[in-house]
């Protein structure tokens, strides 16, 4: 029948694509977190430009990433959301921050622009535990007197896969309601009270995108590229920011990474320019990696996106790690890589 | 001596004739044998896939036990699993692909066959046939990007008033309209089911003789009941056949429920509400699932899928062989 044919078709044209990439033996190779593929695909084509050397990175999340390393089939593994010490020790694993990143709340309201609606910490978790079902809320209005917020229902809009970005979205909402921490958690998936599950950020974007009265999160650079509108945020300082560089920048400066495996998450941190709910994105080695030259390769690599890679950060508004951080994680690579 | 020459002769030829026999048997031999390890490949695949679904859904079963299919909670936080939403799910979803399909289906069969112009017929079923060649994943952008923003402007905020007055009806068909949900993972369902529906009807539509049919309309049959009495009771076996195939595909069928369907852990009194089916669930959450029992709940999802499948083909066929007990021979 006609739709074997298709399917078929449509499997191998999967299955070339898939491994088109990953012929080559050669390249580096690397799994994991979605969050930051745009800037690891963008520093590979540069990076290939100037030495030649590929590198393979299929962005299959950060669980994904977490399991292939472990599996030993990829020389490095991403993860947005980083292991603990004793976990890394007991897998015989080095963690160390890439890139960080925003995420950001994104609506779809009839007339509100960009900017417009400012939500805090503790209404955003009682709009994602479903107990305020309408724009027009008392709680809602109160943070927002200026603006003429409708009577239509809240659509909430969460990721429906396992995900690094739910993850210190979760995070952030455990942080600033008890009731958000004791009814559901933070995790990379976790029991959504409420709402619709969409796969990918490029899910949660389209489905928001598409669905009147929806609210959902993303990372900052899939809410500009598909023309979302974000809202403003009340931070911990109980000032309210933008998201933008500088206030992702001023969240990632006050934190402290001199902790074991970098375990640091950067969701609520202090001052007055902080954005709320930035995050860091990590890579994961084997202290005695298998393949020592492959192993070798990528840390080059990771080398040369510290060094080179800071301005194609910028450019797709992902923070690059400060200069500081970069001779810490240096060093954890001369210590503890063998 | 000639006597001689004939029976030498008369032995080379009956010699050659079960040279040539055995050759014909070992042929058939051959031909029997590959046939057979054909047939036994496939059981043997069949076979291998159930029992490493059982042996993958071990350990779901194992921390669970019988809660795995009665619980309604969906919590990779605290490690445990429940089904029901996602059983739920798939068996509404198809359900309500099949009840919008089947009349919508059987309607475009019997008019492309008693009532359609002759130039029309293969235009109408070329269109129809098309239908079953579009990949699932454009139902899928079809109905996220166009079909739910469509009926959550215009549709369902008249379903929800229109019910609104009608008790029990009013709880079904409650909002707040999202646009994506289980209605519409159902209606999409209806749509690419339909033409496996249509073609295998029209097709067995076509075999009623013509006799049977003249001699209805002779005696005074209008066209309707000459559909009703004459080929739906002729052509039964066929009708329920493309039916249970068309079934068979919306129970299994993934990436498009997926983009439509909300992927909601939870079992909704309305039918507007978002909810999961087994496969979307399976395809959202594999490539994410950290820690055995959680991979292993998909896994032992997937074997429920299995047995669903499973049931629902024995089911229909038990209701074909009784039909034809209480009908006699078509």
């Amino acid at each position: 029948m006609d739709i074997k044919k298709l399917m078929s078709v449509a499997l191998v044209a999967a299955a070339a694509s898939a491994f088109s990439v990953s012929a080559k033996a050669a390249d580096i190779s690397g799994a994991g977190a979605t969050f930051p593929y745009p800037i690891y695909a963008k520093w590979a084509d540069a990076y290939k430009k100037e030495t030649n050397n590929g590198l393979n990175y299929q962005s299959i999340g950060s669980g994904g990433g977490i399991k292939q390393i472990k599996a030993k089939t990829v020389t490095f593994g991403a993860t947005d959301a980083p292991l603990k010490a004793e976990e890394l020790n007991e897998s015989g694993l080095v963690q160390f921050p890439m890139v960080m990143g925003g995420i950001v709340p994104v609506i779809n309201l009839d007339g509100v622009k960009a900017g417009e609606v400012v939500i805090d910490g503790a209404t955003l978790a009682k709009i994602f535990l479903g107990e305020i079902k309408v724009w027009n809320d008392a709680a809602l209005v109160k943070l927002n007197p200026k603006v003429k917020l409708p009577s239509t229902a809240i659509a909430v809009v969460h990721r429906s896969d396992g995900s690094g970005t739910s993850f210190n979205f979760t995070n952030y909402l455990s942080k600033v309601s008890a009731d958000w921490k004791s009814k559901v958690g933070e995790n990379a998936s976790v029991e959504w009270p409420t709402g619709l599950g969409a796969k990918g950020n490029e899910g949660v974007a389209a489905t928001v995108a598409q669905t009147k009265g929806a609210i959902g999160y993303v990372e900052y650079a899939y809410a500009k590229q598909n023309n979302l509108t974000n809202t403003d945020m009340v931070n911990k300082d109980g000032k309210t920011v933008a998201p933008k560089m500088a206030s992702f920048q001023a969240a990632a400066a006050n934190a402290d990474w001199s902790v074991p495996g970098y375990y640091q998450i950067l969701t609520e941190q202090p001052g007055a320019e902080s954005w709320p709910i930035t995050a860091a994105t990590f890579i994961l080695m084997y202290k005695q990696p298998a393949d020592k030259a492959a192993s070798d390769e990528a840390l080059k690599f990771f080398d040369w996106a510290f060094t080179k890679g800071d301005k194609m950060a910028s450019e797709l508004d992902y923070i690059p790690m400060p200069a500081k951080v970069v001779a810490l994680i240096k060093k954890t690579w001369a210590a503890d890589i063998k | 001596m000639t006597d001689f020459v004939v029976q030498d002769r008369a032995l080379a030829k009956a010699k050659e004739r079960a040279k040539a026999l055995s050759a014909f048997r070992l042929g058939d031999l051959v031909f029997k044998n590959i046939t057979l390890s054909a047939a036994v490949t496939v059981l043997v695949i069949l076979g291998g896939v159930i029992l490493s679904l059982i042996r993958g859904s071990i350990p779901a079963f194992h921390a669970m036990g019988f809660e795995f299919l009665t619980s309604q909670s969906w919590n990779p936080v605290t490690d445990k699993f429940g089904a029901l939403p996602a059983i739920y799910g798939t068996v509404v979803t198809s359900l309500l692909a099949i009840v919008v399909a089947v009349p919508l289906g059987l309607g475009v069969a019997v008019f492309l066959t008693e009532l359609c112009p002759m130039w029309a017929r293969r235009p109408i079923g070329i269109a129809i046939e098309l239908l079953a060649g579009i990949p699932s994943i454009i139902y899928g952008i079809w109905g996220l990007f166009i079909f739910a923003p469509f009926l959550q402007e215009y549709v369902q905020p008249a379903i929800i008033e229109f019910f609104a007055p009608i008790p029990f009806l009013s709880s079904v068909f409650a909002g707040p309209a999202y646009g994506i949900g289980t209605f519409t993972a159902g209606i999409i369902l209806a749509i690419m089911i339909l033409p496996f529906i249509t073609s295998i009807s029209r097709d067995v539509f076509s075999t009623v003789p013509p006799v049977l049919k003249e001699a209805a309309y002779g005696i005074g049959c209008t066209t309707w009941e000459v559909v009703r009495k004459v080929v739906i009771p002729y052509t039964r076996v066929g009708v329920v056949g493309g039916v249970m195939l068309g079934l068979g595909r919306a129970l299994g069928e993934t990436m498009a429920v997926t983009f439509i369907i909300g992927n909601a852990h939870k079992i909704s009194g309305s039918l507007l509400a978002p909810g999961t089916t087994i496969s979307a669930t399976i395809a959202n959450e594999f490539t994410e699932a950290v820690g055995d029992i959680y991979t292993s709940s998909l896994i032992a999802l997937g074997l429920l899928l299995f047995l669903i499948t499973f049931v629902v083909l024995a089911f229909a066929r038990l209701m074909l062989m009784r039909l034809d007990q209480k009908g006699g021979k078509p």
